[in-house]
């Protein structure tokens, strides 16, 4: 019998707290980037995935992902409901805390991935079409990938692949499935020959501060107890974004002016790409996941505008790229040596570990893409994935929502 | 005659502008906040990578009324105060205003528009 010990509960509990309060902070990140008529509908499809998420992780999304494995694939159904889901601890996951801290820690997790996705269709996406794109989202893509790199018995996790806190489940799957969904939804009118020019650039400069503190529950806590890990991940966590930061002000300086805005975008990937390793290697590691990761989601972005490809905050350059990156690096920099639980990545002599990285990240983008295709293409079909032009033009947040941001 | 001067100018030269007209005796005028471009087009700005164009600068737009003798030195003044030399310097229009009331007083035309110590005191002494 599994012993719940204080010190451990009580982190998870602050984590999952600290998670939560990511998602109100993308909303603000994202909402500070596109033009004033839309604030109030860019801040909602972040904050309403809070909402949504929250009941589907409830009812099945959490036994989807972590119910014992139906043959690797996805969860069986025994936690429908959070049924058994209490203060016991659920010693496959983690021995030490009630399994509900377990599963509520989680949840936050399934509740920020799908609201990432948001920056790719802002200021068209229709509303009623967006809710039923996040249940089948969260049930076809998350659920599965979350059962097959973290679950136990899980396809990936079977392999031994290495995902600190969600590099893969979280921002691959997030990043690619948001590449899909604008290419589907197509550009917003104007683009790109008008300019789209940010509303509230201090929304995104709070949004990021606010992100990187919560990013210590999203890392620190993925060691689902207070103890040296905890403590490794968050260290990792802050050198990557402190690096990557540095690397994006250097890039834009050298393009044009050091952009705020490209400095906390930059602090954002290097947290992003650390997420999968942070765990699993040092502090010096870190810089140089953190320093890569910026030039890689610089050049992608660069390289997803010459495309003139509307994917309107970059989402994929951002989380998807930074996510890929920080998956690989987990394969080269990993080490015992920081972690026991953990592998030796490439660099400490064990080059299985990178191949296992990257079948894993090139499965999961396969799938990711391909479900949220489907998806997209039967709800454009059925329901239609963006507003008339009119209300388009007027702004989301008169046409969809009936309110402005300011009077 | 009464003319109407509006003035378009930086946001960054309203503190020179006041303090050159309040030199010639022009006490009253309001201002507003006005967004547009010239024949440049706008300016660039940086974004997260690089640089995006961006069309609708904002400026200030003076207006200000007076007796159409004081036209040329105002609109000297506000020139040499505000302009830089380089694109973006703004523009100036003189309209013929049909009549001028002032609340307050119900004075009318050239009565409704003096003020104690105004330009046009400061010109007759």
């Amino acid at each position: 019998m599994s012993q719940v010990n204080s010190g451990d509960t009580a982190w998870v509990l602050i984590a999952t707290t600290l998670v939560l309060m990511m998602t109100p902070a993308l909303a603000f990140f994202y909402g500070g980037m596109v033009r004033k008529k839309n604030v109030l509908s860019t801040l909602n499809l972040s904050f309403i995935v809070i909402a949504v998420v929250s009941i589907e992780w409830v009812l099945y999304g959490y036994t989807i992902a972590f119910g014992p494995s139906i043959g690797g694939l996805f969860g069986g159904p025994a936690y429908i409901g959070f049924n058994g889901v209490g203060n016991v601890p659920n010693p496959t996951y983690a021995a030490t805390i009630p399994h509900i801290v377990f599963a509520a820690y989680q949840m936050m997790f399934a509740v920020i991935t799908p609201a990432l996705i948001t920056g790719a269709f802002v200021e068209r996406v229709r509303f009623k079409t967006f809710l039923v794109f996040i249940i089948l989202w969260s049930t076809f893509v998350y659920g599965p990938v979350a059962h097959w790199v973290w679950g136990e018995g899980g396809l990936f996790h079977s392999l031994g692949v290495l995902d600190f806190a969600g590099g893969t489940v979280v921002h691959v799957t997030a990043g690619f499935s948001a590449l899909t969904f604008a290419y589907v939804i197509g550009e917003r009118k104007g683009y790109p020959s008008s300019s789209m020019e940010p509303s509230n650039i201090p929304f995104t400069v709070l949004g990021a501060g606010l992100l990187w503190a919560g990013w210590f529950g999203f890392n620190g806590g993925s060691a689902l107890a207070a103890n040296g890990y905890a403590a490794n991940a968050i260290v990792t966590s802050n050198t990557a974004a402190a690096a990557s930061g540095l690397v994006w002000m250097f890039l834009s300086w050298r393009d044009n002016k050091p952009s705020v805005l490209g400095i906390v975008t930059g602090a954002v990937v290097g947290l992003v790409a650390v997420t999968p390793a942070s765990g699993f290697v040092t502090p010096m590691a870190a810089i140089v996941i953190g320093g890569v990761a910026a030039v890689i989601s610089y050049y992608a972005i660069k390289l997803r505008q010459r495309m003139k490809l509307d994917e309107s905050l970059d989402v994929w350059a951002c989380h998807g790229m930074g996510g890929l990156w920080g998956a690989l690096a987990t394969g080269l920099f990993a080490s015992k040596a920081v972690n026991p639980s953990g592998a030796d990545g490439l660099f400490y002599g064990n080059p299985g570990q990178f191949l296992v990285q990257a079948i894993t990240v090139i499965v999961v983008i396969v799938f990711a893409m391909s479900v949220t295709f489907v998806i997209t293409k039967v709800l454009k079909r059925i329901m239609g994935l963006r507003v008339d032009t009119n209300s388009e033009e007027v702004g989301l947040d008169i046409s969809e929502h009936g309110e402005r941001a300011y009077s | 005659m009464t003319k109407k001067i509006e003035a378009i100018i930086r946001e960054e030269k309203l503190n020179d502008v006041k303090d050159a007209l309040r030199a010639i005796g022009i006490v009253g005028m309001n201002v507003c906040e006005v967004r547009g471009h010239g024949r440049q087009g706008g300016i660039v700005l940086a974004g997260r990578t690089g640089s995006y164009q961006v069309d609708m600068l904002p400026r200030l737009q003076l207006n200000i009324v007076l007796s159409d003798k004081n036209v040329d030195r105002t609109v000297d003044a506000i020139c040499n105060a505000t302009r830089s030399g380089k694109p973006g310097d703004g523009i100036i229009f003189v309209y013929p205003v049909d009549e001028v009331i002032r609340i307050r007083t119900n004075e009318r035309g050239h009565e409704a528009l003096m003020y104690e110590g105004d330009i046009d005191t400061v010109s007759e002494t």
